[in-house]
């Protein structure tokens, strides 16, 4: 079995700072990390991995040269190897634009050896969208499925599998047909703490980079910023909630307090 | 069983990665394994770099590494609680090629010096804790690292695992501190914007200024507190012996809070916003405390081996320095294939032939001294703050007398037999 994760390197949104002038992110003042929802994407791959007792694992990202370094993070976890597809082209790229670079990475991918799984993050943690691997899918023309929390009975004779799938007010139990496009939420697994011959190897690896010349069939009116019907029309930073009041006094003085707080608020009160 | 390497080294910080850089560059195949998230993301210094022996291991480095700002002055401080007696020497020679040395913050410090060895083929690896040494026969053959599949071996072990070296414990290479020979230091960085710190310290441009404050700075303990510029941040801190911060009941963040509150400090850093709080200790048991820094198949560098000079904040020269000299130390056993602690012990010998030792050497009683006889840190500073008032205030009474009076309020306060004796002792300690 062969499976892709689709990779990205995002600002660590943990400690970013926002500049308040352009209420854009600072990426400066946050290192560059694997989007945490693509470690768990890597972690299920080699689970599954583990599980079949055979099969390849190869990592995809989109990115500037330094963005190799998820790729080695990658490595870590245990994939195999690792693709990079670097190029001016694709700077500026919303969802779309990406979807199809990927999707174009991935065909070269599949020439090579077929791919049977393909595995995404849920979203990245710096655009919240999730619309990259749902784009993938569509793309190339095979299903996806999305927030998934347990990958089970990986049937190969019958290229399907059993996913669950989380919703709003529970869970879905979904036989999909392989090949497939899956998105993961965190609780699908834990991430392991990688090996020592992981480690060596991923200091070791050296990605593989295209640049666009690399892929073939490609329009490039659908790359980069060109290919990006996206507008970002107002961008703001939410205030920080103020902390809220404290009653002091004994029981009965904070009921009074309360009492007469509630009763000043006229519009918590339907009008009679 | 699993990979076998030319040299292991045992932390990133700037005697590891000196290490590991130059066995690379000789062609030796270099493991170096770091327990932060990245090399410089746990290491701490006040934040001032030399120049010389960076530039031994990388020629010409200020031109692409990160630096924050040459330092062209050095004050010194001689602080009470009101007053302070100051001396200290600018010159823009520091200020132009080659420089004397800059102030650093360490994170993207040692982060672009550890990128520098992965240039050279150094293998590193990030996140991962080194638990033991593996040993044969009383050989150090490799380490074990807290990852499943975690032992890697190598010829030659070298622990630059810091201050507090486990490892080196581990082999009953060190002791456990003594509270005299170790300082705890703490330190803040602080967010001030550049022309704030020109205005303030008297800069231009990107010049850089250090100040090192003895005296009140420490409630008159041995120890010292410094103010450093950076672009646009200071580091500021102040390290005591444990000894006299258990005897004192000194906790370390008061003596911080003490500091930046001074009136003599608090109009430096006005307004900054405190960035970070970082903590360290440091070896301060001078040439006394050096354990045994080289073993069968191990080599000890940096402040594992506890290279620091406190009198003259030195430590991450002393640390490059040692590196390079175990390197070469290496490079050299390699060609024999012989890494006995006979062979290794060339490194011993280079680094007691060095400027490392024999400073050491030159201070070695220096500390004792003064922790022993306080009465350097706590009645002298205060006594120079009180003769320099006396003496520069105009009052109409001439100078001669003032002179007079000045000598004779200091003998009677300690007698003459004994400040001779004092002068002495402090001339013997440091000569």
């Amino acid at each position: 079995m062969h499976i892709v994760v689709c990779v990205k390197q995002v600002p660590d949104t943990k400690i970013i700072k926002i500049n308040p002038k352009t209420n854009t992110l600072d990426r400066r003042s946050a290192p560059a990390i694997l989007n945490p929802y693509d470690a768990h994407a890597v972690q299920e791959a080699v689970k599954i991995k583990k599980m079949l007792g055979k099969g390849i694992i190869s990592v995809l990202s989109m990115g500037p040269p330094q963005a190799t370094a998820v790729i080695k993070k990658s490595i870590e976890i245990g994939a195999d190897r690792g693709f990079l597809i670097s190029d001016r082209a694709f700077a500026g790229a919303d969802t779309l634009a990406t979807s199809y670079a990927l999707s174009k990475a991935l065909e070269r991918i599949s020439k090579e050896n077929p791919v049977d799984l393909i595995i995404c993050g849920k979203h990245a943690i710096d655009g919240d969208t999730g619309q990259v691997g749902p784009g993938i899918a569509r793309r190339l023309d095979i299903p996806p499925v999305t927030n998934v929390i347990e990958v089970s009975e990986l049937n190969e004779s019958e290229s399907t599998v059993l996913l669950k799938r989380k919703i709003t007010s529970g869970y879905e139990l979904i036989q999909a047909q392989v090949p497939c496009l899956l998105t993961v939420e965190k609780e699908i697994n834990s991430i392991e703490y990688s090996p020592m011959p992981n480690m060596i190897k991923a200091a070791r690896y050296e990605p593989v980079i295209w640049s666009v010349n690399d892929l073939e069939d490609v329009d490039r009116t659908q790359l980069g910023l060109k290919g990006s019907p996206t507008i970002v029309g107002k961008m703001f930073t939410p205030p920080k909630p103020e902390g809220g009041k404290r009653l002091e006094g004994n029981a009965d003085e904070q009921v009074k307090q309360l009492m007469e707080l509630l009763s000043d608020k006229k519009e918590l009160f339907a009008p009679q | 069983m699993s990979e076998k390497f030319d040299v292991i080294v045992v932390g990133a910080g700037p005697a590891g990665t000196s290490c590991a850089y130059t066995c690379a560059k000789n062609g030796l195949k270099v493991l170096q394994i770091e327990r932060g998230e990245y090399p410089g993301s746990k290491n701490v210094m006040g934040g001032v770099l030399y120049r010389k022996q960076m530039e031994e291991i990388i020629p010409e480095f200020w031109k692409e590494a990160p630096l924050e700002r040459p330092v062209i002055e050095q004050r010194f401080w001689m602080m009470d609680k009101e007053s302070s007696v100051s001396f200290g020497y600018k010159g823009l020679e520091w200020g132009k090629e080659p420089y004397n040395n800059f102030t650093v913050l360490r994170a993207p410090f040692d982060q672009w010096f550890a990128k520098k060895g992965v240039e050279q083929g150094v293998l590193l690896i990030n996140e991962t804790v080194v638990l033991e040494c593996l040993t044969e026969n009383g050989k150090v053959v490799g380490v074990r690292t807290d990852r499943p599949g975690g032992d890697v071996y190598a010829d030659v072990v070298v622990l630059a695992d810091g201050v507090n070296s486990l490892l080196a414990k581990q082999l009953g290479y060190h002791k456990e501190f003594r509270p005299d020979e170790v300082a705890l230091t703490v330190m803040e960085v602080i967010n001030l914007s550049k022309d704030k710190i020109n205005d303030r310290f008297n800069l231009e441009d990107n010049q850089g200024c250090t100040i090192e404050i003895f005296g009140d700075s420490t409630k008159g303990n041995l120890g010292t507190a410094f103010i450093y510029t950076n672009k646009e941040s200071v580091n500021i801190g102040v390290g005591t012996t444990l000894s006299s911060m258990i005897k004192a009941k000194l906790k370390p963040y008061d003596l911080l809070d003490y500091l930046k509150t001074h009136p003599m400090v608090r109009p430096l850093i006005e307004g900054g916003e405190s960035a970070e709080y970082l903590a360290h200790l440091i070896p301060e048991g001078g040439y006394h405390s050096v354990p045994k820094v080289a073993g069968d198949g191990v080599l000890l560098v940096g402040d594992a081996a506890q290279l620091v000079n406190a009198i003259h904040r030195e430590g991450s020269n002393m640390a490059m320095a040692s590196g390079k000299m175990a390197a070469e130390t290496i490079i050299e056993a390699n060609k024999r294939d012989d890494f006995s602690e006979a062979s290794l012990n060339q490194y011993r010998e280079k680094l007691y032939q060095s400027f490392i030792i024999k400073d050491l050497e030159k201070y070695k009683d220096a500390a004792h001294t003064f922790e022993h006889y306080p009465q350097y840190f706590k009645e002298y500073v205060p006594m120079m703050n009180r003769a320099a008032s006396k003496f520069f205030t105009v009052d109409g009474t001439p100078k001669r007398d003032k002179q007079k009076e000045i000598m004779k309020s200091i003998t009677s306060e300690r007698g003459t037999i004994r400040v001779l004796q004092d002068m002495y002792r402090a001339w013997k300690a440091v000569k």
